[in-house]
């Protein structure tokens, strides 16, 4: 699945690949006319449509596009950079970048067309704008409040609008039309000078054919959708598949007790079983959620969103239902996901409670039934819910006797058994084969 | 053999856009980001800074991102994407004929004005640019086609300054 780890190519290839879309962008620019400042310029006294028409008909097909892609699983949308919002630092740079453009005539990437194209103008606004990013780094840090402010993260407009994509890109196609055709009318009427009655105000055909082209893809987007987690999961690639067949996910619960005990890791655990049960024995400082939690929108984000540092674990009584959570989260693009291995069950098994709080009652193998009754709701306050702690040892016994530390070796003064396992968890810095424009 | 020499016309600005939204989309599709041209020249800018003085490079943390202490500003797709976007840019030019030393400008400006215009719009288009995080392609462009909320704010943003503007710079272009 799409996108590639190109970083694997060596380092020729992998320039080139750059080269070669770079080079892409450039003709693209300067057939369209973009070396042209007069062209550019056109644009904001009603002269001339082109930026208008080329920008936006270069976004929304590839809008049309990528969606295309995720839709029919060739694409994985979360390992593509999606430019994060930062509100007002961008509102303001695009006012400024607006007078810029009026007063210079360009942009960056097209005054870069217009000095391979030998046009003097554009090299020295290629000059200007070298100057304009040093002095950007130069001042950066006596405003650096304002440039890290109104941070909202990887926010995209069907979030926003709580739509689907297809849905979402559709509207954008439909206005992207709109404002050609509006565009259109501004030109004759305030550029050409023409009366109202000699306006052309209908398309032509090979318009109205591409708007319909485009119009009609949407449509498709609209009515195919996007896979749904599992299905996405299937098409992720085997190394995926394989990590689940070589049981790579699934971490020892002495491991993530390891984990729990070290300052640069931060865990948390998700309990996937129901309200009795969590109520009954969970792992100390775990959250309860169902599947259906975690996958909504809100909760989702947080859980992409979270620090590289992080290591979330879901744990079931066995490890059925929390495989099928993993799976699940990890196409919906949650990174450092793990499962607790064997779940509750072998939690217990490793971290046992007193015979007078739960009773074995079936063997702790990978399905989701509980292995131990417990008499009585205990929560978190056994001493096999917090194991890392060296004071859970020590913990007042239900069993009506004290532990002592001091007695060492007495019945009470446990200490768990040492536990060899296989490490596991690898911690990945999530996203993105690269940056985007940063 | 005077008409032959003649630069070839544009191409209609829906077919050039569509070609755009085609290598756009190549673009995220193969690497999983977007176009850029703002990010090159700020490391283009980095490289000769660090080149000049290395001490201040190492001092400014914005600059220290991207060559401090051993850091290779150079070493970085988006200079490899710069490189090529000059290149396909000056292709493109040779074969339409359109690779020509002249200054582009309006009807009523000079030449020199012209020149001296173009760098002080380049001069506020690249600390906006950086301000933004990118540049018409970095964030209008890319951003836009993978529907951030923010590149949308910012397109649009870049739209209403320039048309707010363009009144009070008339003279330089019309």
């Amino acid at each position: 699945m799409a996108p590639f780890d190109l970083t694997s190519l060596g380092f020729i290839p992998y320039a080139l690949v750059f080269g070669a879309i770079g080079f892409g962008f450039g003709a693209a620019l300067e057939m369209g006319g973009f070396g042209d400042t007069r062209k550019l310029a056109g644009q904001f006294y009603f002269q001339d449509m082109t930026v208008l028409k080329v920008m936006f008909t270069g976004i929304i097909v590839a809008a049309v596009l990528v969606a295309l892609a995720t839709s029919y699983g060739l694409l994985d949308m979360n390992r593509v950079f999606v430019n994060p919002t930062y509100l007002w630092p961008g509102i303001v740079g695009g006012l400024i970048m607006g007078v810029g453009f009026v007063i210079g005539g360009f942009c960056p990437g097209t005054s870069l067309v217009a000095a391979s194209t030998l046009k003097v103008d554009g090299m020295f606004f290629l000059l200007g704008a070298l100057g304009g990013v040093w002095l950007f780094g130069e001042t950066v840090s006596s405003f650096q409040g304002f440039w890290l402010s109104s941070y909202m993260g990887r926010f995209t407009l069907p979030e926003w609008l709580g739509l689907p994509v297809g849905v979402t890109v559709l509207l954008v196609v439909l206005m992207a039309l709109l404002l050609f055709w509006a565009g259109d009318l501004a030109q004759q009427v305030f550029g050409q000078k023409r009366p109202w009655a000699e306006v052309r105000r209908v398309p032509g055909p090979r318009s109205l054919a591409f708007a319909g082209t485009l119009v009609a893809a949407s449509m498709v987007l609209v009515v195919h959708g996007q896979p749904d987690p599992e299905s996405k999961f299937a098409r992720m690639g085997p190394e995926l598949r394989r990590s689940v067949e070589e049981r790579a996910i699934f971490v020892d619960p002495a491991e993530v007790v390891a984990l729990r005990k070290d300052i640069g890791v931060q865990v948390a655990i998700l309990d996937l079983r129901d309200e009795r049960d969590f109520n009954l024995f969970h792992v100390g400082g775990s959250r309860r959620a169902s599947l259906s939690d975690l996958e909504s929108p809100e909760r989702l984000k947080l859980l992409v969103d979270q620090p590289p540092t992080t290591v979330t674990f879901v744990v079931g009584s066995g490890e059925a239902g929390a495989l099928t959570a993993w799976r699940r989260l990890t196409a919906l693009g949650v990174p450092n996901l793990y499962v607790v291995e064997g779940g509750i069950n072998r939690w217990l098994e490793r971290y046992p409670v007193d015979a007078c709080v739960a009773e074995r009652v079936g063997r702790a193998d990978a399905k989701d039934v509980p292995a131990w009754r417990f008499l009585y709701a205990t929560g978190s306050s056994q001493p096999a819910a917090w194991p890392e702690l060296e004071a859970s040892r020590s913990f007042r016994s239900p069993c009506g006797e004290v532990a002592s530390a001091e007695h060492g070796g007495g019945v009470h003064a446990r200490s768990w058994p040492a536990a060899t396992y296989t490490k596991r968890v690898k911690l990945k810095s999530k996203a993105a084969v690269k940056g985007g424009c940063g | 053999m005077s008409a032959s020499r003649e630069p070839r016309p544009y191409v209609n600005p829906f077919v050039a856009g569509t070609l755009l939204g085609v290598v756009l989309f190549l673009s995220i599709f193969i690497t999983g980001g977007g176009l850029g041209a703002s990010a090159g020249m700020s490391r283009v800018q980095t490289g000769f800074l660090d080149l000049l003085a290395p001490a201040h490079v190492d001092r400014v943390a914005y600059f220290a991102e991207m060559a401090g202490g051993s850091r290779n500003p150079w070493l970085h797709y988006s200079i490899y994407m710069l490189v090529g976007t000059v290149l396909g840019g000056f292709v493109s030019g040779l074969w339409n004929r359109r690779v020509k030393l002249e200054t582009r400008k309006g009807p009523r400006i000079s030449v020199h004005a012209r020149w001296g215009l173009a760098l002080l719009g380049g001069l506020i288009m690249g600390y906006g640019a950086r301000m933004a995080r990118g540049c018409t392609s970095g964030q209008a462009l890319s951003g836009g086609a993978v529907l951030s909320v923010g590149s949308w704010a910012f397109a649009m943003a870049i739209f209403a300054s320039a048309y707010a503007v363009a009144w009070f710079f008339r003279r330089l272009w019309t």
